[in-house]
């Protein structure tokens, strides 16, 4: 599987496009963090067995509560004819709505397996709507990982939902992406101080608010991976705002200032608001930046936060860029975190795992960021290591999660300086 | 279609993947899509493995599929084979690539390797992990193992533990230990361990260990036809099972006066005064079929519980599970069903499970104690310190860990005669557990006693229930209610509630 460009150490050269094995979870994993945010939604992966052992892995290693996911395992019987796919799918549907009469919106999503035998889950989901009106809206998207990779899932499902909205020309904010309700309230906060309070939160916590887009929706994206919801919004009319995102005290100005500047807020309110927890940001974040200033990091493709967190930890915490690598480079949504990293960073696109273990061992960055299948192997050669999965399940946006963000990278450092337990490897 | 929300046991690959993992100088190539690379997670933060599992994924996507799929496989293999330098290849497909039929073990065979290639037949759509490793292990073994001159002294093979194994890690050890105290060698112990060269040398031991049938019985009953190696039946879980491993082994080699100089402390402990507090607990257990037989051995035997009910999630073990439930006088249950496991357990209200991580989980919401005896497992199974399930320390250890999410002995009396102290009470959970207290957010029983709606409780009555213990005070309210209700009373009094106990007492 051939590399674009030969490898290359580090600090030199534009962006490295790779093809080979990748080592990322697949579009399923997204249910993980949505399932907990969308509170009267349920996921139903059609699927096989793989499919729903992903799903209790990766959320075996960090939550272990009552799901509102499950999975329809095809079996042998299933792949014969499609007629008994679809009827066996209405079965478990009913069975399933009929367990969870809680249940307000159904995701049916889509896996390799569906894909690949070609059940048709958007007609499924017109039919189930239709059947289910108005008590349960089904709604399809594919967590394949054929097409989507890890926090893609999260993204196909945003435009799933943007698809089903009805149009209006309200003015409104809407900003996108799942965050955590500390952080969405402390957003929200935010906003309205500055006086803009029509703000509409996708995805919904649940759906009873009524939610609406078009031509007067101002939108911006809280999270770097939603390439696909972002181009689903501008096709329903509504208008981008772009900033780079919202890590750090930086990158949350400028958010907020790209937004400020979009609704005419006055100078004089924008200064006001930010004044005081901008500054705290600041404070708290010299604090953790005494740790990382100077540290070199590499950063292996997995969530789309690469490149804005790499932004921030350069620029606000003086660590040391060496590769930056990235699932995929949506230029739209992350261009101005791009142009601010120094030139010699490597930036790499897609992956060749082999390849890439081969440039962070040449490289022997201070700290690693990569997926839970690496982290352990590369501690055990001595590299100190950060998960990147934990990033998208912990509270890191905006200023008062500034100091919080900047920890997750102090501690596996400080973590390499306190131990004292001889060679591990 | 099977609506599934936990599953017991992985897709048949992730057995091959904890074959080759367990093994060295062995590489696997799995023609998958990128998000099956979740497997190893598996091994890597579950288990704690300081190295990547030996496979290469091919990560193919959908763009790939109308092109070239299995040149990107011969790509891949020839990719790994280059860089990893394995003694033996295995490839396979994943559930998605088994739908779209790239034939890898012809696609690897055309490379012309100067090493043996294994192809794997993995019927996703029928099988699991345990049948997956099973089934590995055998073609390996199919592949390899060749008749070679027995060991002069007398060996045996150690068959069946791999990556990602309840115990086998320390149950290798102490089986190892075992062994030499009888006065016989390990020849080869895999998978775990072995390199391909080793396999070629099974034919040397004078016999095989089958230490886990869920996946090693295939490759025992391969090497008994064709190398006239026999196996043990017996996994020495327990002291007397133990007893009976070391017996059929002395019947195999031909000494049948053979004993070990070591002996578990399990049978004292149990014995001891202060034990009796655990005779008679009721206890579930659910699991592999392999590991509920030997446990619900020692809960009956050698702990005096009161086993009532088992079951494990592997059909292959449907049929010995059955027949030995039936000599306890019980039915066993067959399930790979979650939901239905919770919900066999809440009818019964044991005051112990012996189960998996998702009994635990399960215990954790009913407010049951609960000890696990088998895989699937958590991190916190694999735990730092020597810890063994066979042999005499593996009763040891059993031991102590069933023992310790119970309230012990007095406390238990303690309890009873004190049961409305506010800062003594059962709801508290064992006094060593500061963190051990029962989900009071959570009733045990909502899912079952529907039939209060109708039937009311009297003031006096509830909270005299709310003094009985809480592990039977499920079960207390639920039979009071079925005897007000077979009585056609409309509300439980005081009175209802001891005629209800006496009515049902054991
Ligand atoms: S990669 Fe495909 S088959 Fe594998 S878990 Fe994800 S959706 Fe299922």
């Amino acid at each position: 599987m051939p590399n674009d460009l030969a490898p290359l150490g580090c600090g030199q050269a534009p962006v490295l496009k790779q093809r080979g094995q990748h080592e990322v979870f697949c579009g399923l994993t997204s249910i993980i963090w949505l399932h907990r945010k969308m509170q009267d939604a349920f996921f139903l992966v059609v699927g096989s067995r793989t499919c729903a052992h992903l799903l209790q892995s990766a959320a075996g290693v960090m939550i272990f509560a009552e799901p509102r996911f499950a999975t329809a395992i095809l079996e042998e019987t299933d792949l014969a004819g499609m007629a008994d796919a679809h009827v066996e799918l209405e079965r478990n549907v009913s069975e399933l709505l009929s367990r969870r009469p809680d249940v307000k919106r159904l995701f049916l999503v889509g896996s390799c397996p569906s894909e690949v035998i070609k059940i048709d889950l958007a007609t499924m989901a017109k039919k189930l709507s239709e059947k289910y009106a108005p008590h349960v809206n089904v709604i399809n998207f594919s967590g394949s990982g054929i097409e989507t990779t890890f926090t893609q899932g999260e993204d196909a499902c945003l435009e799933a939902v943007i698809r089903d909205l009805e149009t209006s020309d309200k003015t409104q904010l809407a900003v996108l992406g799942a965050l955590p309700d500390v952080v969405q309230d402390q957003m929200l906060r935010l906003l309205t101080q500055m006086g803009i309070a029509d703000v509409m939160v996708l995805p919904q916590v649940t759906s009873d608010t009524h939610s609406v887009v078009g031509p007067n929706t101002h939108f911006i994206c809280a999270q770097p991976f939603l390439g696909a919801s972002y181009d689903e919004m501008v096709r329903r009319g509504a208008q981008p705002i772009s900033a780079p995102f919202p890590f750090g005290a930086q990158g949350t100005t400028a958010w907020l200032a790209a937004i400020a500047d979009r609704f005419d807020v006055p100078q004089s309110t924008f200064d006001a608001v930010i004044a005081a927890p901008k500054a705290r940001a600041e404070q708290a974040i010299a604090k953790v930046a005494e740790t990382l200033s100077g540290r070199s990091i590499f950063f292996f493709p997995d969530s789309q936060l690469e490149i804005p967190l790499a932004r921030f930890l350069a620029n606000e915490c003086g660590m040391v860029l060496t590769e930056v690598g990235s699932p995929y480079i949506h230029r739209a949504l992350v261009g101005h975190d791009l142009d601010a990293l120094a030139d010699h960073v490597v930036i790499s696109e897609g992956q060749d795992v082999d390849k890439q273990l081969d440039r962070v061992f040449d490289c022997k960055p201070d700290l690693t960021v990569c997926g839970l299948g690496l982290a352990n192997p590369l501690e055990a050669e001595g590299l100190s290591t950060k998960w990147a999965i934990e990033l998208v399940f912990s509270p890191i946006h905006f200023y008062e999660q500034a100091a919080d963000l900047a920890s997750l990278f102090a501690r596996p450092l400080m973590r390499s300086d306190l131990l004292r337990v001889g060679d591990v490897a | 279609m099977k609506l599934s929300v936990w599953t017991y046991e992985g897709p048949p690959h992730v057995g091959a993947i904890r074959v080759a993992t367990g093994m060295k100088k062995v590489h696997l190539v799995l023609h998958a899509p990128q998000g099956d690379t979740y497997a190893d997670l598996l091994f890597t933060m579950i288990e704690r493995r300081n190295h990547r599992p030996p496979v290469t994924y091919t990560t193919f996507q959908a763009r790939d599929l109308g092109s070239d799929t299995a040149t990107l496989f011969k790509t891949a293999c020839l990719d790994a084979y280059n860089r990893f330098k394995p003694d033996l290849l295995l490839v396979g497909a994943s559930c998605t690539a088994e739908l779209i039929q790239d034939d890898p073990g012809g696609l690897a065979e055309a490379l012309g390797l100067p090493i043996p290639v294994v192809a794997l037949e993995l019927p996703s759509y029928q099988r699991k992990e345990n049948f997956g490793a099973d089934e590995t292990f055998y073609q390996i073994v199919r592949r390899l193992a060749v008749p070679v001159e027995r060991s002069e002294n007398i060996t045996c093979n150690l068959i069946g533990p791999t990556a990602l194994g309840f115990r086998h890690r320390d149950d290798i050890v102490e089986l190892t230990k075992l062994l030499d105290d009888l006065g016989i060698d390990v020849n080869v112990c895999a998978p775990m361990g072995a390199t391909p060269a080793d396999i070629a040398h099974l034919g040397r031991a004078h016999f095989n260990v089958l230490m886990y049938p869920e996946t090693g019985e295939l490759a025992c009953r391969h090497l008994e036809r064709h190398l006239d190696q026999p196996f043990t039946k017996t996994v020495p879980i327990g002291v007397g099972a133990t007893a009976d491993f070391i017996r059929e082994i002395g019947t195999i080699i031909g000494k049948p006066d053979l004993a070990p100089s070591e002996q578990s402390r399990l049978p004292w402990y149990s014995a001891s005064v202060d034990s009796t507090y655990l005779t008679g607990k009721r206890v579930f257990l659910f699991g592999d079929g392999t590991h509920v037989m030997t446990a619900a051995r020692i809960a009956r035997d050698e702990i005096g519980f009161d086993v009532v009910g088992l079951g494990c999630f592997n059909r292959e073990m449907a049929r010995p599970l059955r027949s030995f439930a039936k000599s306890m006088g019980l039915e066993a249950l067959i399930t790979e069903d979650y939901l239905e496991v919770e919900k066999t357990i809440a009818e019964l209200s044991p005051e112990l499970i012996l189960g998996t991580q998702m009994e635990r989980h399960i215990g954790k919401r009913l407010g049951i104690p609960c000890a696990v005896i088998s895989a699937p497992v958590h991190v916190q199974d694999f735990p730092a310190r020597y810890s063994p399930q066979m042999g005499p320390e593996g009763a040891n250890v059993i031991f102590d860990t069933w023992v310790h999410p119970l309230v012990m002995g007095l406390e238990e009396h303690l309890l009873t005669m004190f049961r409305d102290d506010f800062e003594f009470s059962d709801s508290a959970g064992p006094s060593h557990h500061a963190a051990h207290t029962p989900n009071q957010s959570v009733n045990p029983t909502a899912a079952v006693h529907q039939q209060s709606a109708e039937i009311i409780w009297l003031q006096d009555a509830e909270s005299e229930l709310r003094k009985i213990p809480f592990f039977v005070r499920g079960k207390a309210r639920r039979n009071t209610e079925k005897y007000a209700a077979d009585k056609g009373f409309a509300e439980i009094s005081i009175d209802t509630l001891y005629e209800a106990k006496a009515h049902y007492a054991r």
